[in-house]
């Protein structure tokens, strides 16, 4: 436990996301806040997609299948059954969990590009499902009542309340992101992403660890889901299981530093940041997309450990307070 | 019945299509392990390609197929060069992203060229009645055309140097190297024909439907789907993957409705790919 | 002395080709072990199979008594077997001391990060690693790989050694540095099972000798014994150096 106290790694990752994401609560200003939300949101959604992709070594296109799925989870408990918000994410993110686990139990056998493609297939069979499934509203989702947020002391109150609970959230996400990365469970995912034949020898049971990975990796996007649905007040297949979402996630990794804790958040932030700049710059405004996959580009073939991976390997002394 | 069979053949034709596409896909990772995520940008810009041939130039939108094929080989000799090359001895995920950057570029740059509203190109070949079913003239031409292609590529692969050559490249990258064989030339020529499928094959398609920049997504996880049915990395599998999807897709909307259809591809596809990753031809 | 393992008719196929064929022997606690044959003889397959990476097609393998024929190779790790690779497999990304860290939390001990961080020390100290603990695996040299490979395998604190050509591709020097390292092994009391061309290093070093060829066991017996067998000579005739080396150990 002392070990954990005093690593100023913890510390720095644990201020940098909460100085930003108290930030909107100081100046109280909806932009910021609705700005706020989209950042923490994929800062939670990338750190989780690490444990799998960075840690583990899995790239999972599919990563946006546990926002959508929470997201549904959740949105039909509260606006069909009436369920408060924390115990709609909470019964969510169990249900996705759950999911995950199943999943991951089959589809972990699978690697390198075959895995991918299966996590891509799994993403489009499942939206393509919802899409036809009428009990969630089928290809046009569901609406919530407006009245909904009456429970919360109005809409306004209702959208910092879900910012409050996400930051929550974002703060745990990061932090299991950590626990994760410096525990001896992490080492082990550290080696199957290195070779996982020699983990098995080494002594690394990796079907079992993979499972546990690919599951924790769901809880947090589950509840986000849930969050971000409910923030909407609607919900539709096309922007719950948004493919591009998933890799938007892993370019996010990739920006940041693949396989460290400190960075999808740095580059979640980073990217989030930088779209907002694009779309609202008149000159590239309309070029956004292919902005977004140069910079993608030249990160790949020039700096493909990312920035903090960069910052670690060319200042080793960094690397005690950057994990 | 015949309801049954109309739907069929017209899937049939359709599915050499979407074989051609996945042709194009199933190459590249054969050769050189690469899953080309950039696939239906690369059909999306065959589509427009030929569609602004056809309506700057006035050109039959099948004499533009032959242009794009030339420029669908040279871009992708392009594309080698910069988002493969420097990537190929790194991790896959290196590559899965770079292509996908790729797509992200193309895309990004047609939205803003060509917006996203739905275009399609004008013609009508008649159709031909054949016993019990009407054929509608642009499928059969786009079939054959697809048969064309995909002929002239096998007669390619087998019958040329070049192309034993990538087959050599394909089998061993080392030992191809051993005797003489240029790798790197051969990866960049086999990257140029896989983007010349996608392309041929997204000019074949924009005959036949109307088309946006974005098109491309559907097809390109088309490809995937055809790809795991015929065993990836595998040509000829490929083609009778896209025959497969083509008569799913036109026997389902017989017996339930059309929705359903992505559901069950995408469901066969994980399945696919859990229990026989080889394809349903490949050996174990 | 107790048997430790017992090889008990073990047959391993890939498709037509039987690389394993009805193998038995036993080994002592204690000994060491040499493995010998030429190139394809089925000795890695062989330790695939004693280590879970293969599940024989027959046959079954008793490890202190216990039956641990088709258990997964982490299974068999915690149990006490651990090895080396003959085409070494450093986790490249991770550091010398990462690697060995690895080998010792999740070996026969199951120890904590701690634990094993402390337990890699020391044997990074015993294969003369520990100045190199901070570097990436990917950035060592081959030498220093072999000898990776046999820490983290230490690490695991095997009571049953499994040593794949660990003297193959080291120059005299290497080669001298590394039998050190294995007769000291040997006296902390692990068992060994080797596997080795380079003739002389074996006969020094093994109790006894058994000699596969074919996927067959065609010989066994004490290292002199087994120099002047017709038979092995015989199987090695296909490899003039290494026949040659045999008959040099003849005394
Ligand atoms: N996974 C596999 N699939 C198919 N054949 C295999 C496999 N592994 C080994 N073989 C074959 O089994 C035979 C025995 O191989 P093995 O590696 O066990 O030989 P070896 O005695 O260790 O040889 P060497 O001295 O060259 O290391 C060889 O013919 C080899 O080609
Ligand atoms: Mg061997």
């Amino acid at each position: 436990m002392m070990r954990y106290v005093r690593d100023p790694a913890l510390w720095l990752t644990t201020l940098v996301v909460l100085v930003a994401g108290v930030w909107p609560l100081i100046t109280r200003s909806a932009t910021t806040r609705e700005d706020m939300f989209l950042i923490l949101m994929f800062v939670t959604l990338a750190s989780s997609l690490n444990i799998v992709l960075g840690y583990t070594g899995y790239v999972n296109f599919g990563h946006i299948v546990f926002f959508g799925l929470g997201g549904y989870i959740g949105f039909y408990l509260i606006a069909e059954k009436g369920w408060h918000v924390i115990p709609a994410a909470l019964a969510a993110s169990l249900g996705v969990v759950l999911f995950a686990a199943i999943l991951g139990g089959i589809i972990l056998r699978l690697r390198g590009a075959y895995f991918a493609l299966a996590t891509i297939g799994v993403n489009e069979a499942v939206r393509s499902f919802i899409v036809n499934w009428d009990a969630v509203g089928g290809a046009v989702g569901m609406e919530m009542n407006f009245s909904r947020y009456q429970d919360y002391g109005g809409p306004m109150n209702a959208l910092w309340f879900a910012y409050i609970l996400l930051l929550i959230v974002t703060l745990a996400s990061v932090l299991l992101s950590y626990f994760v990365r410096t525990s001896k469970f992490g080492l082990g995912l550290l080696a199957i992403r290195e070779d996982e034949d020699a983990a098995l020898v080494l002594g690394i049971p990796a079907p079992k660890a993979k499972t546990i990975a690919f599951a924790l990796s769901a809880i947090f996007p589950a509840i986000v889901g849930t969050l971000f649905f409910f923030k909407n007040g609607n919900i539709e297949p096309g922007d719950a299981f948004r493919l591009h979402m998933s890799v938007e996630g892993i370019v996010m990794i990739m920006l940041g530093g693949y396989g460290t804790v400190m960075g999808p958040v740095v580059g979640a932030a980073t990217y989030e940041r930088l779209r907002g700049f694009l779309l609202t710059s008149p000159l590239f405004k309309n070029l956004q997309l292919a902005f977004a996959g140069v910079l993608l580009l030249l990160i790949i073939i020039f700096v493909p450990s990312g920035v903090v991976g960069w910052l670690r390997n060319r200042f080793p002394k960094v690397r005690r307070i950057l994990a | 019945m015949d309801v049954l069979l109309a739907s069929l053949v017209d899937g049939l034709l359709i599915g050499f299509v979407y074989g051609l596409a996945a042709m194009g896909l199933t190459l590249i990772f054969g050769v050189m392990d690469v899953v080309n995520l950039s696939h239906g940008a690369l059909i999306a810009l065959g589509m427009f390609g030929v569609y602004l041939l056809f309506t700057g130039l006035g050109l039959n939108p099948y004499l533009g197929l032959l242009i794009v094929l030339v420029l669908g080989i040279i871009l992708g000799m392009i594309l080698y060069a910069i988002a493969i090359h420097p990537l190929l001895d790194g991790p896959h995920l290196s590559t899965l992203l770079s292509t996908f950057a790729v797509s992200m570029i193309i895309i990004g740059v047609g939205t803003m060229l060509f917006t996203s509203t739905p275009r399609n190109i004008d013609i009508n070949l008649g159709s031909m009645v054949l016993g019990p079913v009407r054929l509608q003239g642009t499928r059969v031409v786009a079939a054959l055309v697809a048969i064309l292609v995909a002929t002239g590529l096998y007669i390619f692969m087998y019958r040329t140097h070049v192309g034993k050559s990538i087959r050599a490249v394909a089998n061993n990258r080392d030992a191809a190297e051993l005797v003489g064989i240029p790798s790197v030339r051969i990866l960049a020529f086999s990257f140029g024909l896989g983007t010349m499928l996608a392309m041929v094959s997204g000019g074949l398609i924009a005959t036949l439907f109307p088309f946006s920049i974005l098109s491309g997504g559907t097809y390109e996880l088309k490809s995937f789907v055809i790809c795991v049915l015929g065993g990836l990395g595998n040509p000829t599998g490929a083609l009778l993957g896209g025959l497969i999807l083509g008569l799913i897709e036109g026997l389902i909307p017989v017996f339930m409705p059309v929705g359903w259809t992505p559901v069950i591809e995408f469901t066969l596809f994980v399945l696919i790919i859990l229990i026989r990753p080889s394809g349903i031809l490949g050996a174990r | 002395m107790s048997v430790i393992l017992e090889v008990d008719h073990v047959t391993k196929r890939f498709g037509g080709l039987v690389a394993v064929n009805n193998v038995s022997f036993q080994l002592y606690e204690g000994e060491i072990l040499g493995l010998i044959g030429p190139n394809g003889a089925g000795k890695t397959t062989l330790f695939n199979c004693i280590n879970g990476v293969y599940t024989p097609e027959e046959g079954r393998i008793l490890f202190k008594g216990q039956d641990i024929t088709g258990l997964p190779p982490y299974k068999v790790v915690r149990m006490g077997i651990a090895r080396t690779h003959q085409v070494v497999r450093p986790l490249n990304e991770l550091s010398v001391l990462e690697n060995v860290v690895v080998g010792a939390c999740y070996g026969r001990e199951n120890l904590s990060l701690e634990e094993g961080r402390r337990t890699a020390e020391e044997v990074l100290e015993f294969v003369g690693l520990a100045d190199k603990r901070n570097v990436l695996a990917g950035k060592l040299n081959v030498a220093e790989k072999k000898r990776l490979e046999m820490a983290r395998a230490l690490a695991a604190r095997p009571y049953l050694l499994l040593l794949d050509e660990v003297l193959a591709g080291l120059n005299p020097t290497e080669v001298a540095r590394m039998l050190h390292v294995v007769r000291k092994i040997r006296e902390e009391g692990v068992t060994i099972l080797m596997i080795e061309h380079l003739m002389h290093a074996v006969m020094n070093l093994s109790d006894r000798i058994i000699v596969l060829d074919y996927g067959s066991k065609i010989a066994e017996g004490t290292p002199k014994e087994v120099a002047n067998n017709p038979k092995v000579i015989e199987a090695y005739l296909g490899d003039p150096d290494l026949a040659l080396s045999l008959v040099e150990e003849r005394t």
